[in-house]
């Protein structure tokens, strides 16, 4: 859990289009991205159709989870690197979802697709193929995952940091602004949350900001790193960004990710709810 | 910019119930040597950052490959930021629910 072990950057990746240990994979919300060009090797997940359940709000299965790795050439001992569009939103949670099933060695392309567009580097149209595998993934780690009975126990008593934007944690918008302002939340957020944007964690073109500057982020909103975290946002990918850079770049232990979020506790009956900056 | 005169740029607007949302879309263009307003081609790599009246990220999305993009907002003022290989252009806009802000962006 460092910088060093977690993230890649476009350079390393571009040398190691052709590693056989090395998959890349790109996770995204928009599927049409992959299919209009991706780097060169890389295939795809669809963080939904791949990763969700379906018919119950969850992740897939253990055994859904090791045929979606084998039939994608994925095996225990291969470093995968993720990346995608949103500002990596979809690839970070991705990130997250492979250590809830202890992949060894996931790594993160640093600014994902939008850097490596704003460098005007190539996207290809082809789609690989890679030879399957047998993967076997371990039982789901549920210590850097939050449930809704933990996060109402936290108010109060846990840092729980919302990370989305101010508009959003104020009530003010019910979803990040690229998307139709629906939904069946009430708007707010968890009383006793700080609001800490994701986006205050990356440069203007998605790379990540300094380890010091990280730091300050958290400490200069009164964050105390040593008391257990909590990090949601509306469906939990952003807040996975966050959980990224609090647990794998500052190496941050007790953090987790509430991926249920505010659809999740939005739509609880009775729970408390706070409006307003 | 949306000029007196100039076709707006974003996506349809077909199913989107205006009297609902607040959307602030729009084109990218980017000018070759012989373009003029509205002849130049559209920026499909390009980004679109949707900031807050204090500066605030709020939302980003890519061009499409038309050169478009589009945000449901809340009615006020806004930044936004277009990102593309070797270009950074801000335009400051004011929203309104029920009237979409629709623009034309040249890089």
């Amino acid at each position: 859990m460092s910088r060093e072990t977690s993230l890649v950057t476009a350079d390393w990746v571009a040398q190691n289009l052709n590693n056989p240990s090395v998959a890349i994979v790109e996770v995204d919300e928009d599927t049409t991205l992959y299919a209009q060009g991706h780097i060169e090797n890389a295939i795809t997940f669809h963080w939904r159709e791949d990763l969700q359940d379906g018919l119950i709000r969850d992740l897939v299965s253990k055994e859904k989870f090791e045929a979606l790795l084998s039939k994608s050439g994925i095996s225990n001992d291969t470093t995968v690197v993720l990346y995608g569009g949103n500002n990596n939103w979809f690839a970070t949670y991705a990130f997250w979802y492979f250590k809830v099933y202890g992949h060894a060695d996931v790594r993160l392309l640093d600014g994902g697709r939008k850097r490596w567009e704003l460098d005007a580097r190539p996207f290809v149209t082809e789609v690989p193929t890679r030879t399957a595998t047998r993967y076997v993934a371990k039982e789901r780690d549920n210590s850097i995952r939050a449930f809704r009975d933990e996060v109402v126990a936290a108010i109060g008593t846990k840092n729980i940091v919302d990370v989305r934007s101010p508009a959003e944690f104020s009530g003010e918008l019910a979803a990040p602004a690229h998307l139709p302002q629906e939904g069946g939340q009430i708007k707010g957020h968890i009383p006793t949350a700080k609001n800490i944007p994701w986006s205050k964690a990356a440069n203007e073109d998605g790379t990540f900001k300094s380890d010091a500057e990280l730091k300050e982020i958290y400490q200069g909103a009164g964050v105390d790193l040593s008391v257990d975290t909590i990090a949601y946002c509306r469906i939990g990918e952003r807040s996975a960004f966050s959980w990224f850079v609090l647990h794998e770049l500052l190496s941050v232990n007790n953090v987790k990710n509430y991926d249920g979020s505010w659809t999740e506790y939005g739509s609880l009956v009775g729970v408390p709810v706070a409006v307003g900056a | 910019m949306r000029t007196c005169g100039a076709t707006p740029g974003g996506p349809s607007l077909d199913g989107i119930d205006l009297t609902k949302q607040t959307v602030i879309q729009g084109v990218i263009l980017k000018e070759g040597e012989n373009d003029s307003v509205p002849n130049g081609a559209p920026v499909t790599n390009g980004h679109v950052r949707l900031l807050d009246a204090t500066g605030e990220f709020t939302a980003e999305v890519p061009t499409n490959q038309e050169g478009q993009f589009r945000f449901f907002a809340a009615p006020g003022a806004w930044t936004l930021v277009v990102q593309a290989p070797g270009a950074r252009v801000e335009q400051v806009l004011i929203a309104a629910q029920g009237v979409p802000t629709d623009l034309v962006i040249h890089i």
